[in-house]
């Protein structure tokens, strides 16, 4: 019994070790990648996701000054707001959240500069 | 002119209870002599403040919600600023966001019963033609 589950496996292993010298080509497949979505054919070297609209896709209407866990994902550490090309928010809703964002900043909900403490 | 306005203030932490209620009872008083309505008294209780305000690091929210003229708004406003223990506030006018959310709401659900609806005219229409 215990031989013959030992063979398969070392047998298992034979290919995969002399793979191992010659391991290029799965080693190649992540690093050009970089991304999530792998390597591309084409043109382009790496597929990046295409960004979406946090509130366009889940639905959001309100954004309201009193949402602050909403505010801070929008907010980067230094107590800026986040650029729309690094967020994907579209438009509307951009300008929505940082008027609510302001708003916040003004009632000490969230910081004008640095980290709530 | 009836809109329908949001106070957020915020009152130093080392205030008594007491004394905040008599602060909330004064403010619903001024708004009912100038003709408005308090919709809404809600104590959010003790928070951390982002950044210091008069020297404090935390302070007690208390959000209220009104109907009345922008006048309204105006003395209480004002009544805030001279509050000594009042640190912060913020009025925001949130009548025309309710309607818009309300109208999307609207919209919304009538998309929601609008393909249960025409889903079986539509078969029948199909059907029609087939038998034809």
């Amino acid at each position: 019994m215990a031989d013959e589950t030992r063979t398969p496996t070392a047998t298992a292993e034979a290919p995969a070790a002399s793979e191992g010298h010659t391991q290029r080509p799965p080693s190649r497949g992540p690093r050009p990648g970089g991304g999530p979505g792998g390597p591309r054919e084409g043109g382009r070297k790496y597929f990046r996701r295409k960004k979406v609209c946090k509130f366009c896709v889940e639905k959001i209407e309100s954004i309201n000054y009193k949402d602050v866990r909403l505010l801070a994902q929008f907010v980067a550490e230094s107590g800026k707001i986040v650029p729309r090309r690094l967020t994907g928010v579209c438009t509307p809703h951009q300008r929505r959240l940082s008027c609510a964002i302001k708003q916040a900043r003004n009632i000490a909900l969230l910081p004008f500069a640095g980290r709530a403490m | 002119m009836n809109r329908t306005y949001e106070l957020m203030f915020i009152v130093r932490p080392d205030m008594a209870e007491e004394d905040l209620d008599k602060l909330i009872s004064t403010l619903e008083t001024v708004v009912s002599t100038s003709g408005g309505t308090v919709k809404s008294v809600e104590r959010m209780g003790k928070r951390r403040l982002a950044y210091t305000v008069r020297r404090f690091h935390d302070g007690v929210y208390v959000l209220l919600t009104v109907e009345g003229s922008g006048g309204l708004v105006h003395e209480l406003e004002r009544r805030l600023r001279v509050t000594e223990p009042v640190i912060k506030f913020l009025s925001v006018r949130i009548d025309e966001e309710q309607k818009r959310l309300a109208k999307i709401k609207a919209i919304r659900d009538a998309r929601k019963k609008a393909p249960a609806t025409p889903a079986p005219a539509a078969e029948g229409g199909e059907a029609a033609p087939a038998t034809a």
